[in-house]
């Protein structure tokens, strides 16, 4: 699914993030990522949707080339590949239910099919009764299971997450975690950067520490292995 | 791009126009501001040079020939050469006798007495010269002059010079409007842009990051320009329209010169409402284009 060959990452201001990364990730599998910040978590979760491009090195994500990846062809990639973000990203003018039809107008869905999948994801995160309601008008763990929602609308085979949780509290957090397991269940990659030592102890999926830019350990059932 | 997706652009196009708010209000003021004044600078401008043309037509010089050039051969030779001349438009011929009943005619009951030279008439065959450009005249007299067989060459110095001044300050305060008018407009426009940038740069970024293509989301502000340009060019239509009417058809008897003919309100006032929603749309599409293209490197 994702594999990572000698991945280099510097930025243009100098800041090395990535110093030769090697990783690969198979289809299906729940992969934590961790580590202190500013040691390269983002970057490297960032890597996968091609938000950032190597310095050197491959990114292959199922099957495509990300370092020679054409400009224009990115959002073909992006819509195989669904993304939640710490801070929801959604369009704050559009209601719940636009927010996730969004992904599926840039594909040219018909009508009647982007209704059906809609109701069906919303069904999914648990929100089918706050479909009309705008983002603000949602709690921060509502907003998040729209992300959700909006990232799997695709069928997409990997999910990304940069720090789902990150600005949720610990009850609304077990809620997201819980339908991320469900969607990693049904065959969805996911990998999830994280600082919650509390879920990734109690999850005991593969953890990938990433420290100054290298893989410092790489284990199944891993925990998160740092002071909380 | 499939039908559907077209008409999702113009329902998310319509429904931003609705939803940005004062965003609009701000928008739709701008550009109906210039409006009004391209389509009041265009109505003045469409007129003068409706007028100038109109005065440049009348202009014509009169070239007198020697009384020696007599013969068919010898006219024909100075009619040849003064066709050769550049910038020469047409060219007639009005013998002697033709002169003299001009003469008479423009004289009325005086000029009866101008009959008596019937007989003997001191008039000289002339040609009757019009220039292809007013502008020009002084200059394709000159060349007259200097026809071998040419006597006098006599052209209304006054009237055209004063043709030409007023071409120039025409063409002067048409230049100092249409700068003025550009520079109102880039402005007001440009500042509107700018704050509809920082509100929508965190909104593109998060499209593209769901899989929208550039395309995609450039069409909605497309459309979105185009209804901005719209709604602002409703006022300054009307404003227009109702100003020309009144201008025409009320204040037409007292500014009217001989020579002063304002374009017919029917179709110059259609015509002008055309070009007026033309540029609006124009501006409006212009101003959404350059507000979204630098944000679309996300």
């Amino acid at each position: 699914m994702i594999e990572m060959q000698s991945v280099y990452k510097t930025y243009p201001n100098g800041v090395t993030a990535l110093n030769g990364i090697d990783v690969h990730i198979e289809q299906g599998e729940f992969v934590y990522v961790v580590g202190p910040s500013g040691a390269g978590k983002s970057t490297f979760t960032r890597l996968m949707f091609r938000e950032e491009k190597p310095t050197k090195g491959t990114v292959l994500v199922n099957g495509i080339n990300l370092s020679s990846l054409k400009e224009r062809k990115i959002p073909k990639l992006r819509r195989q590949i669904g993304v939640v973000y710490q801070d929801f990203r959604l369009l704050p003018r559009l209601s719940v239910y636009e927010n996730i039809a969004f992904a599926l107008e840039v594909i040219e869905e018909s009508p009647k099919n982007i209704k059906k999948r809609v109701m069906e994801v919303l069904d999914q995160v648990r929100l089918k009764n706050k479909a009309r309601f705008i983002p603000d008008e949602l709690s921060g763990g509502e907003q998040q299971r729209v992300s959700i929602a909006r990232a799997i609308v695709n069928h997409p085979k990997l999910l990304i997450a940069d720090e789902p949780t990150g600005n949720l509290d610990p009850d609304t957090s077990w809620e997201i975690m819980s339908i991320l397991e469900e969607i990693n269940a049904a065959g969805t990659t996911v990998v999830m950067a994280t600082h919650s030592k509390d879920i990734v102890d109690k999850m005991r999926k593969r953890v990938i520490a990433i420290e100054d830019g290298l893989v410092a350990r790489d284990e199944h059932r891993g925990e998160y292995g740092y002071e909380a | 791009m499939k039908l559907r997706t077209i008409s999702r652009h113009f329902r998310e196009g319509s429904k931003s126009v609705w939803r940005n708010g004062w965003m609009t209000v701000s928008s739709v003021g701008a550009v109906t501001t210039t409006l009004l004044l391209v389509g009041v600078f265009l109505a003045i401008m469409l007129n003068l040079n409706q007028i100038t043309q109109e005065v440049e037509k009348d202009v014509e010089i009169k070239v007198l020939l020697d009384r020696t050039v007599e013969d068919e051969s010898e006219i024909d030779r100075v009619e040849e050469k003064i066709k050769s001349i550049s910038d020469v438009g047409t060219v007639e011929f009005s013998s002697k006798e033709q002169e003299l009943e001009r003469l008479v005619e423009s004289m009325g009951d005086e000029g009866k007495a101008f009959e008596l030279f019937d007989q003997s008439n001191p008039l000289k065959d002339a040609f009757v010269v019009k220039p292809a450009d007013a502008t020009n005249t002084m200059a394709i007299a000159d060349d007259l002059k200097g026809i071998e067989g040419v006597s006098e060459v006599n052209y209304g110095r006054e009237i055209v010079q004063r043709l030409l001044q007023f071409n120039d300050y025409a063409r002067t305060i048409g230049l100092a409007l249409i700068v003025a008018l550009v520079l109102t407009a880039v402005f007001l426009i440009s500042n509107t842009i700018k704050i509809t940038i920082i509100a929508r740069k965190k909104e593109i970024g998060i499209m593209k990051l769901v899989g929208a293509t550039n395309g995609f989301i450039r069409w909605p502000f497309f459309i979105e320009g185009m209804l901005l340009g719209i709604l602002g060019s409703i006022i300054p239509i009307a404003a227009v329209v109702s100003g020309y009417y009144y201008l025409y058809y009320n204040l037409r008897d007292k500014i009217q010169f001989e020579f002063i003919q304002l374009l017919p309100f029917d179709p110059f006032a259609w015509q002008l409402s055309l070009l007026i929603l033309g540029i609006g749309v124009i501006i409006g599409i212009w101003g959404s284009v350059m507000s979204v293209r630098k944000f679309l490197r996300v």
